[in-house]
């Protein structure tokens, strides 16, 4: 009906000198934007399909094609603008919840690009990571808040359980279910060869994956999909979802019709049926209430693993952080309000939570002033980009940081932030077989190896630079940072000064 | 193996109970929570009262309560049967996959709170008195049953039974007039071909805890399934 017509947010610009007909984009598309025309002897498209993945782009073998975003306009108004007025049309149409996919596209505060860090000059010595030694080890845990010695003197202490990363970077949580099968084992492969570690997210564990157990993060969400003994002693930690950035307050709810197969089996709920998480653990109304639940994984798996607690940042952060270490947490992890998710409605993702970087800052100073920093690690996601923004959150405070889009990313993710539709060209957010065998995982793999490798040697650049050849010095070095641009609460809450002071 | 839980922490006590033997009598519990936690082959009875969640993540091992059990028993059950003489708290069988929770006695609030199933396994509750708020909430599978015996004036099931029910099925048998359920499931008198279907479930239990099954049959049953899979499928619009 013509008072529902949106039109279309791409154009597809098709070359026709450049245009052999040879039918890749059509077979490429799930989407089902271009189509042979045998009458008129070649390629046609219906824009109205398009989501701007670039898959046809990337793969025409003659260059033939470009998606351009439509300059088809409202008239200009700087309150309602396009996309305000696009969902006022789905909603009257639908009276449906918008639903969206990915981290919000709102042009939302980047602190890590507000944050400029230090150099050594003249005073102090720089270090070339390339001649000399430069540790970027971490270890999450419990770490003992006391030197004890008998009466020879020699040190005891019972050390908790660790996870040892060989950079401070993980992948964390996205469910099989969400992703597919390859693009799990594709970071199931690269947390083992890198050293570090992937999230299961709160679909289960696959049976084929128990083998990358070692650099597995198990996670147990409200829903409770897939948990049961042996997968808690499958992986090196248990994660408590509490939360997540993109989405805080709010369950999950994978639809039954992507309950099928493999995924059903690793849920462990029958085919068809609908998977919801529901928005609070029905059994955790307090931090007395979570200490049961660490310590019941704990004592199922015999305090042989850290327990992780994972919370979206939201106002009270330092209070409910500084509670879930005292609940018997090993780890906590914040996950910022820019983070991802396959879905999530679009009210709750682009205006609830805060940012993680006052976050960080803020549980960091509370831990410390509170004199249990050492009693868990921090590990923080929600739009981590780039080895800068690692390095600038283990300055804040962090011990770890959490990537997933930038995961998905090296993948060939092209952020067209269509997850929830289950089409996705580049085998990542799909069920569908044929769309899942275009992500070869070894390939996957040595792209995410790749990454990381990379962002160790800037990692390693960037602490040479400061003078410092231990991630381990830097962590809370807030020293190393200074503000560009930002008002004075906001330099007080991050604990940083302002360039040039 | 005896085993004298006084004043042992539940940490020590869980530890003896996995390095000894299958067969556990534990006397003087008392609150000592997470007793027999992802436990798989050992069969266990408990004398005194044991504490918040008894049995979470149960994987195939036998518990027997002769008292009262707290919070959170079978917490994400497996496998296994927990059976308890006395009343249980609340939050009985939180999303529990497979096994059998039997109670002599009534249960608190949100018990079989996203009880599921998944192939061959069916996980049972069966609540001899009478049930808290919130019975069955999210149930995603398997079979919950309320007998209501010797209830006196006490209300069958509290308020909000069956809300968000999206698989498996309740029984609950007496009179229910009064009781409101929610929109999305489909409450029913249940047929002989729905008692049959339960009966050796429910002779079982009679047989452990010395009910009459004539007695407990000699009463009107209501069947609630759920109205659909899919609760949710048509709230959502793509953005």
């Amino acid at each position: 009906m013509g008072i529902d017509y949106i039109y279309p947010e791409f154009e597809v610009i098709r070359n026709e000198s450049r245009c052999v007909t040879c039918q890749v984009c059509q077979r490429q598309c799930a989407n089902e934007v271009h189509r042979y025309d045998p009458d008129l002897g070649r390629m046609l498209s219906d824009e109205t399909k398009c989501v701007g993945c670039h898959r046809c782009v990337s793969l025409c073998p003659t260059h033939a094609l470009k998606i351009v975003k439509n300059d088809c306009a409202f008239r200009e108004n700087a309150n309602w603008q396009t996309g305000a007025i696009k969902e006022i049309y789905k909603q009257a149409s639908s009276g449906g919840v918008l639903l969206s996919s990915m981290g919000s596209p709102a042009p939302l505060s980047v602190y890590w690009d507000k944050l400029l860090l230090n150099a050594s000059q003249v005073t102090n010595p720089s270090i070339d990571p390339l001649r000399e030694p430069m540790e970027t080890r971490v270890y999450l845990g419990k770490k003992p808040g006391l030197v004890d010695r008998d009466d020879k003197g020699n040190l005891t202490y019972a050390l908790e359980p660790q996870l040892e990363l060989s950079m401070p970077v993980m992948f964390s949580a996205m469910s099989y279910g969400s992703i597919s099968y390859n693009a799990h084992k594709s970071l199931a492969m690269a947390a083992q060869k890198l050293g570090i570690f992937y999230n299961t997210g709160e679909g289960g564990l696959h049976e084929d994956f128990y083998c990358y157990g070692g650099n597995t993060i198990v996670q147990v969400a409200s829903g409770r999909f897939g948990v049961y003994k042996d997968y808690l002693d499958a992986g090196a930690a248990v994660e408590i979802k509490m939360g997540q950035g993109a989405k805080p307050g709010i369950g999950g709810h994978l639809p039954g019709a992507k309950i099928v197969g493999d995924v059903s089996r690793t849920r462990m709920i029958p085919e068809g049926s609908d998977a919801i998480s529901p928005a609070p653990h029905h059994d955790i109304y307090s931090i007395e209430d979570l200490r049961q639940l660490v310590y019941s994984l704990k004592e199922a798996t015999e305090y042989k693993k850290p327990v992780i607690v994972k919370v979206a940042a939201v106002h009270n952060i330092a209070a409910i952080a500084s509670g879930v270490a005292r609940s018997g947490a090993d780890i906590i992890a914040i996950d910022g309000f820019r983070g991802g998710t396959g879905a999530a409605p679009t009210r709750i993702r682009d205006n609830v939570g805060i940012p993680i970087e006052l976050a960080l800052a803020a549980v960091d100073q509370r831990l410390r002033e509170e004199g249990i920093r050492s009693q868990v690690s921090l590990v923080v996601g929600g739009s981590i980009r780039s080895a800068s923004d690692v390095v600038k959150a283990v300055a804040l405070g962090a011990d770890a940081c959490y990537i997933a889009t930038g995961a998905l990313l090296a993948l060939g993710c092209h952020l067209c932030r269509t997850c929830h539709t289950g089409r996705c060209n580049w085998g990542i957010a799909t069920q569908r077989p044929d769309l899942v065998k275009r992500l070869n995982p070894e390939v996957g793999c040595q792209r995410l190896v790749n990454l990381l490798t990379a962002w160790n040697h800037e990692i390693k650049e960037l602490m040479g630079g400061m003078g410092i050849n231990s991630i381990e010095a830097l962590r809370g070095n807030r020293l190393m940072l200074r503000g560009v641009g930002l008002t004075e609460t906001e330099l007080r809450i991050l604990g940083v000064a302002h360039a040039g002071e | 193996m005896e085993l004298n839980a006084k004043n042992l922490e539940f940490r020590e006590l869980n530890r003896q109970l996995r390095q000894g033997g299958s067969v556990f009598h534990i006397t003087g519990c008392c609150g000592q929570r997470f007793i027999a936690a992802g436990m798989d082959g050992k069969t266990i009875t408990i004398e005194g009262i044991p504490g918040n969640a008894l049995g979470a993540y149960l994987n195939g091992a036998s518990i027997e309560v002769l008292a009262n059990a707290q919070d959170a028993v079978g917490d994400t059950m497996n496998d296994g049967q927990i059976l308890i003489h006395g009343n249980i708290g609340d939050a009985a069988g939180y999303a529990m996959r497979g096994g059998r929770i039997y109670v002599k006695g009534s249960a608190g609030y949100r018990a079989g709170i996203h009880m599921k199933q998944y192939r061959d396994k069916v996980p049972v509750m069966i609540i001899g008195g009478v049930a808290g708020s919130f019975l069955g909430e999210y149930q995603a599978g398997g079979l919950i049953l309320v007998l209501g015996m010797n209830r006196g004036g006490a209300p069958l099931v509290g308020e909000f039974p069956c809300t968000g029910m999206h698989g498996g099925k309740m029984l609950l048998r007496g009179d229910v007039t009064g009781i409101r359920f929610p929109r999305g499931v489909c409450p029913r008198p249940a047929g002989e071909a729905d008692l049959a279907e339960i009966l050796p479930e429910l002779e079982r239990y009679c047989g452990l805890f010395g009910y009459d099954r004539n007695q407990v049959l000699d009463a009107p049953f209501t069947l609630i399934t759920p109205d659909s899979g899919n609760p949710y499928r048509q709230m959502y619009a793509a953005n």
